[in-house]
């Protein structure tokens, strides 16, 4: 088993509104950036996982933001999967 | 025998005791069902009341979804059971998939403590049975997340069902279609943002709210009667 870190990137989905986002894109020109568009604010949720390869770490990260890190109704995500090095 | 409903508490639940209080006054009896406990007892109704379940980690009812007690309750609403969500109560109702859709955070970005004017749009369900369709009832929000959100096939069904149980006359989050509140396919499972309980004393301000309390316990006290 090798150790991958897991990146998941969970956002609105397209056409669900950001009220978040929508709002600090208000905030943005009062500090004189008046050329900011389409702000989104999303979470970001980092785990380490045991896994055979880097593909059945993906199905497994993909498999719990089905089921918890994400709504599938409202959000969605991006998982990147990286070896984690050996501590040496 | 009056109706025994059931009146669910996380960690973080913070409406139980004023749900019980208002079951009580209107001549019910209700009991605290513990999230940790895999069975419900002899409840006639349950009730998931507001609060913050699980401090509200990851998304507003995504983790209560998990506790024991939710079995239970999936399986009590699947039986035909009455069940009431009640602002985090809907939040968890609809993370367990038991109502459809999901809330977010509201419109404007503010956290809403307020009283609404709600439009009963059917009398169908297990919390609206003793309304009148149409009727106006002054009842109390106070969320952060309750801009109710769905997908524009949901919505239809939603409508063609007539499953959008309460509106807001003057819609205060942002919520699609106005939707304040929404039940099942069964129409024993409702979520509703607004808090009955906090008007069903005029010591409170309002009354407005003991109809819904009262039509869920007629709906209750049907199940016991044989």
């Amino acid at each position: 088993m090798t150790a991958y870190a897991a990146h998941v990137e969970v956002s609105h989905r397209p056409g669900i509104a950001d009220p978040a986002g929508a709002t600090v894109e208000r905030a943005l020109p009062a500090l004189g950036y008046t050329n900011v568009d389409r702000v989104h604010i999303g979470k970001v949720i980092r785990l380490v996982v045991d896994a055979a390869d880097a593909a059945a770490a993906r199905a497994q990260v993909e498999e719990m933001c089905e089921h918890l890190l994400a709504n599938p109704v409202i959000e969605s995500y991006e998982v990147t999967i990286s070896e984690l090095e050996p501590a040496s | 025998m009056s109706p025994l409903v059931g009146v669910v508490q996380f960690p973080g639940t913070n409406c139980e005791l004023d749900v019980q209080w208002a079951i009580e006054s209107l001549g019910g009896h209700a009991e605290l069902c513990w999230h940790g406990d895999s069975a419900l007892g002899a409840v006639d109704a349950v009730v998931l009341p507001g609060g913050f379940a699980h401090g509200d980690y990851l998304r507003t009812g995504a983790l209560a979804r998990f506790s024991p007690v939710m079995a239970a309750v999936t399986e009590f609403a699947a039986g035909g059971g009455p069940v009431v969500g009640i602002c985090n109560g809907f939040q968890v109702l609809t993370e367990a998939r038991l109502l459809p859709g999901a809330l977010q955070k509201n419109a404007g970005l503010k956290f809403l403590c307020e009283t609404v004017e709600l439009r009963v749009e059917t009398t169908t369900t297990v919390l609206t049975g003793e309304c009148t369709a149409g009727q106006r009832l002054r009842v109390p929000i106070n969320h952060f997340e309750g801009n109710y959100v769905c997908d524009p096939d949901t919505l239809a069904q939603l409508r063609a069902e007539e499953r959008v149980v309460v509106r807001y006359v003057d819609n205060p989050n942002g919520s699609l279609d106005d939707i304040a509140g929404v039940c099942n396919a069964g129409r024993n499972v409702v979520g509703l943002m607004p808090h009955p309980e906090r008007a069903s004393d005029a010591l409170l301000g309002s009354t407005d709210g003991v109809v819904m309390l009262r039509s869920l316990l007629a709906a209750a006290g049907a199940r016991v009667a044989p």
